[in-house]
């Protein structure tokens, strides 16, 4: 684990341990940052949605976890970033129930509707970032 | 290789799940159960998840999976202790595990499942 310039904590996502240990970094940094149990649930599960999407399609790639100010709320902010094959049709890969692989489809979908904001960007051939935030009045 | 223990109480099988499972572990588990209900000729599998801080949408495909495949093999499954923040998660989540049944507790569990016997 390396922080970066941003004061951003990265996590490698390339194997099935590193997607549990980003599931206690989250639940760690939300609950210092006085997020309540439900909400450090949410966003510990939209996390580990998003980690198994990097490693499964995208190959493997990092999760950058940043915490967020814009006083009076405070925010949590994890951005996953792969060099897989991209998302050809964002838009059916964000319905519910939609899989590619076998999955159950509640991957991108589920991670959007456990987030306060999400954002979806890729390209193909080059790779996929998906952003989810999570905030509190502090 | 990392397995979860499963403990046998006469005709049902316990299985408590006390680390955050990943995804291969969770799969040997759902092997192991279902191997286990055949060997031990088990009527009911108790899965006690309250120290689970999640449960996403592999975890609760692998616990519906387990849930219809024991169902098969003649065996009721019962899952016991979920902490209410997961369970508000997974509804949020869209996942309803249908075709589970759970209990509060361990023994409202058991309870559940020598009703069938």
């Amino acid at each position: 684990m390396k922080t970066a310039e941003s004061g951003a904590v990265v996590m490698p996502l390339y194997s099935d341990e590193d997607v549990v240990r980003l599931r206690k970094l989250v639940r760690e940094e939300l609950a210092a940052l006085g997020f309540g149990i439900v909400d450090q649930t949410k966003m510990i599960t939209a996390a580990s949605e998003l980690a198994r999407n990097t490693l499964k399609y995208g190959k493997g790639g990092e999760c950058h976890l940043g915490k967020l100010n814009e006083s009076p709320k405070i925010g949590v902010e994890l951005v996953f970033t792969d060099d897989g094959p991209g998302i050809e049709d964002t838009a059916l890969a964000l319905t519910d129930g939609y899989t590619s692989g076998g999955g159950l489809g509640l991957g991108l979908s589920g991670a959007k509707k456990l987030s306060d904001e999400f954002h979806l960007e890729t390209r193909l051939g080059e790779g996929t970032t998906v952003t989810i935030r999570k905030w509190k009045f502090s | 290789m990392e397995r979860i223990p499963i403990l046998r109480m006469g005709s049902l099988l316990l299985v408590t799940i006390q680390v955050d499972m990943h995804d291969r572990l969770a799969m040997t588990l759902q092997e192991d159960l279902t191997d286990r209900i055949v060997k031990d000729r088990a009527k009911g599998v108790l899965i006690d998840i309250s120290a689970l801080d999640i449960v996403d949408s592999f975890i609760g495909r692998m616990i519906s999976n387990t849930a219809a495949m024991a169902k098969i093999l003649d065996a009721k499954t019962v899952v016991v202790g979920m902490q209410p923040a997961v369970a508000i998660t997974l509804v949020e989540l869209g996942l309803a595990l249908e075709g589970v049944s759970t209990a509060l507790n361990v023994e409202r569990g058991i309870a559940m499942l020598a009703q069938r016997e």
